[in-house]
């Protein structure tokens, strides 16, 4: 099965590291799998964005319109990248903002209204879920598990078994923390089946 | 690795880093050598003093690294090698980390040598181990030129790690080949020349090149990571066309011609430079061939390729509609930018700070390369060039009859890399600049790889460690300061000290890189605004992302890694150690 992901964000997010755990599960299921990322300068709290194509005969980079999936790790982050998504995807969107240095002194720019982007990003795309994945993260134990979040409830739209991500989870976290991350892995996969109900 | 290497050299540059880095991960393993090199051309003269003596080598670079390296390389085409010698070259498009997007595959061409060029991670993989053996079956240097996409995807690659057996080489004392004076030279040259047929015939038979005949008569030529971009595009659009993918250069002559002579209409679709439409128009005898490509101003001439850049040039050709980009258009105005900022408490910030203390706005900032140029937010970067071009710019300034104050600012390993023999030079003709010698004990931008400034060897060794004063004093500078970024107060009077003095100055701004610290999870204390604030916006102004307004007060968020500078800006002394926290 292909499946196409943009993951979108800030450097410093774990961006890169989701992509490292997805990456990992792809091997130990057998699935070809490609990972661009833009990084470099990315650490340096810019903007992110990662292709993840699973199962292409392609290249690294999704063409507009046809990800199957968004993983919004930042409001404006995510819509930024919207236009790869295909009208069909999926968009996962975490509503907590991160204000990026460009609107710290008014006037120049202002962080746009949170609830107004996703009622655009509603009007536009079938399937959207929203959630504050570090309100999430924060009751799990550590603010620094948004990313397991996020990809606890993508794990549902993922062409992957829920235990083969935990593994690689698993092999990828230093040890003292993985708990922590297993934990908020599993408030993104619940937050996805009570929100379906 | 598979290729057998057994010496590796480099110096970091993104999106080069990474294949060292994983390198120096398997040479204990292996037990092969590797090292950070001080900059492309002392790791590139030392690959050749490893190959000469009879081993397998690597040399990995960025491609404005190979400027640096050409020297060496050029020759090197004349005298041959004797261990396999594999140059990584690490291409650019669209300039993501770069100063410039520029082409290697002209490098190759210029020296005379094979080119490689992988149009995805498992055929990089497949030709870099496969280099070793066509190196010296043609006694050549064998450039393996990758770009972004291809350096900076992970992929599922197979990898078979058993390692050929270790090639015990010894140099042997040989002037006609070693020796390139001119009676020499002359006869290499020649050599050099008539080994280009060789190198034709090798080429031409490898896997890499890739012939895909249809019924069309309308084909594409293209390379790299395109080849990828233009399979996708086709498919999608349901263009029928024959592919002819070149993985190799010089591309063959006969095969190019074999592809064209079914068609009438080529397409040729390439990252960078013009580089096998060239090859082709040259080539091609065909009068009734229409050829598309950067030339006639068809396939953009710049930037990086995705699917959708082909598609949109085969839509054109093809006439068919080309959707418009964007899906929600007026939201794109609403985002507002997010450019990468220095870390919070990184030290290069605190370093412009007291600079523009008391050079202010007049005074004019040449800078280099590294995080620090980002100081550009800050004002405080007026130049940004090339490596090591930070000190040669501002005497040069100096000399161009400029009054103003010129002070500049270089990273420590930018300076080992290249900026000590520009300060020798502003010393030995008699400049009148600042140089600030921002060291952070490590090469930050790149990945935190050690340099000899931080007595580590790439393995993680201790070993001599250089002192910048020394170096800097031995260049001919007599006034020398030494400052912590961290404390403010005590910069700027020292600023301001070598600001009365004249001469060449240099100031070595000391401090580890903030993320480095963090990462090797030094003892931070973090800082707060408390209620004695005034809403000032001095310390916003200063610009650290872990500083934040909520509309009346300064507020400081968790990203703050306690480096105490904003305390000292605050005029009324508001901002405070937390202090229950360690
Ligand atoms: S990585 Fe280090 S040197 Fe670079 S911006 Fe961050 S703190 Fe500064
Ligand atoms: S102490 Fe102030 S300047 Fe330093 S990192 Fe924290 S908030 Fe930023």
């Amino acid at each position: 099965m292909k499946f196409d992901l943009i993951i979108a964000g800030v450097g410093g997010q774990g961006i890169i590291f989701t992509t490292n755990v997805i990456g990992r599960a792809c091997i130990k299921e057998g699935k070809k799998i490609l990972a661009a990322e833009t990084h470099g300068m990315a650490q340096r709290g810019g903007s992110v964005e990662t292709h993840i194509r699973i199962g292409t005969e392609f290249g690294p980079l999704i063409p507009k319109k046809k990800a199957d999936a968004l993983l919004g790790f930042e409001p404006i982050e995510a819509l930024r990248y919207s236009h790869f998504l295909s009208r069909k995807g999926i968009a996962i969107i975490n509503t907590e903002k991160i204000i990026p240095p460009s609107c710290v002194f008014p006037g120049k720019f202002t962080y746009p209204d949170v609830n107004y982007l996703m009622s655009k990003i509603k009007e536009v795309f079938g399937k959207v879920i929203i959630l504050n994945a570090l309100k999430l993260a924060r009751e799990s134990g550590s603010i620094m598990t948004v990313n397991m979040v996020m990809l606890g409830v993508l794990t549902n739209y993922l062409p992957l078994e829920k235990k083969t991500i935990i593994q690689a989870i698993k092999e990828l976290v230093p040890e003292k923390l993985i708990e922590a991350n297993l934990r908020a892995f599993e408030k993104g996969v619940n937050f996805y089946l009570t929100y379906k109900s | 690795m598979e290729g057998g290497v057994e010496g590796a050299y480099a110096y970091p540059g993104t999106p080069s880093s990474e294949i060292m880095e994983k390198l120096i991960e398997l040479s204990g393993k292996y037990r092969f050598y590797v090292e950070w090199s001080t900059n492309e051309k002392v790791a590139l003269e030392n690959a050749i003093g490893s190959s000469w003596g009879g081993k397998r080598v690597a040399v990995i670079m960025k491609h404005v690294g190979l400027n640096v390296a050409s020297d060496p390389l050029m020759s090197l085409a004349y005298t041959g090698i004797k261990g396999g010698f594999v140059l990584v070259v690490a291409d650019d498009p669209f300039s993501h980390s770069s100063q410039n997007e520029q082409d290697s595959r002209i490098y190759a061409k210029f020296a005379q040598i094979p080119c490689l060029d992988p149009s995805s991670p498992e055929e990089a993989n497949r030709m870099a181990s496969y280099s070793f053996e066509l190196s010296e079956g043609l006694n050549i240097p064998v450039m393996l030129r990758s770009t972004t996409r291809i350096s900076h995807t992970r992929s599922s690659v197979e990898i078979k790690m058993e390692r050929k057996k270790n090639f015990s080489g010894k140099f042997e004392k040989n002037s006609s080949q070693w020796v390139v004076i001119p009676a020499h030279t002359r006869r290499l040259r020649v050599k050099l020349s008539k080994k280009q047929k060789h190198i034709k015939e090798a080429l031409e038979k490898l896997p890499y090149n890739k012939l895909e005949e249809s019924n069309s008569r309308f084909g594409i030529i293209t390379s790299g990571v395109s080849y990828l971009y233009a399979k996708e595009a086709v498919a999608s659009l349901g263009i029928e066309a024959s592919f002819l993918k070149i993985g190799a250069y010089p591309p063959s002559e006969n095969m190019i011609n074999k592809f064209l002579e079914k068609l009438n209409r080529v397409l040729i679709i390439e990252e960078l430079t013009p580089f096998v439409e060239e090859f082709v128009r040259v080539y091609t005898k065909k009068q009734d061939l229409h050829i598309w490509g950067k030339l006639t101003g068809d396939v953009p001439e710049t930037g990086e390729f995705s699917p959708d850049t082909v598609k949109e040039v085969l839509s054109k050709i093809f006439r068919r509609p080309f959707e418009e980009k964007s899906i929600l258009p007026d939201l794109d105005k609403l985002l507002p930018p997010r450019p990468p900022v220095l870390c919070a408490g990184c030290p290069h910030r605190a370093t412009f700070y007291a600079i523009s203390q008391v050079f202010g706005k007049k005074a004019i900032y040449p800078s280099d390369i590294g995080c620090y140029t980002l100081g550009l937010q800050m004002g405080g970067v007026d130049t940004c060039l090339c490596m090591g071009a930070s000190i040669t710019i501002s005497s040069g300034l100096y000399k161009s009859g400029e009054k103003r104050e010129i002070v500049c600012t270089i990273g420590d390993s930018t300076f080992l890399h290249t900026g000590i023999p520009g300060l020798i030079n502003a010393v030995y003709n008699n400049s009148r600049i600042v140089v600030v010698i921002l060291d952070n004990e490590t090469t930050a931008m790149t990945g935190y790889q050690p340099h000899p400034g931080t007595g580590i060897t790439a393995q993680g060794e201790k070993t001599h460690k250089v002192s910048f004063e020394k170096i800097v004093r031995a260049c001919g500078v007599s006034y020398v300061e030494t400052i912590d970024p961290y404390n403010l107060t005590e910069s700027i009077k020292v600023f301001k000290r070598v600001k009365e003095e004249s001469g060449v100055r240099v100031v070595i701004a000391k401090r580890v890189c903030a993320l480095l610290a963090k990462k090797l999870d030094m003892k931070r204390v973090r800082f707060e605004v408390t209620e004695e604030c005034i809403g000032c916006q001095k310390c916003l102004k200063f610009g650290c992302p872990a500083i934040e307004w909520n509309g009346e007060k300064a507020q400081i968020n968790e990203q703050c890694s306690g480096c105490g500078v904003c305390a000292q800006i605050c005029p009324v002394n508001s901002i405070r150690k937390k202090n229950n926290e360690v």
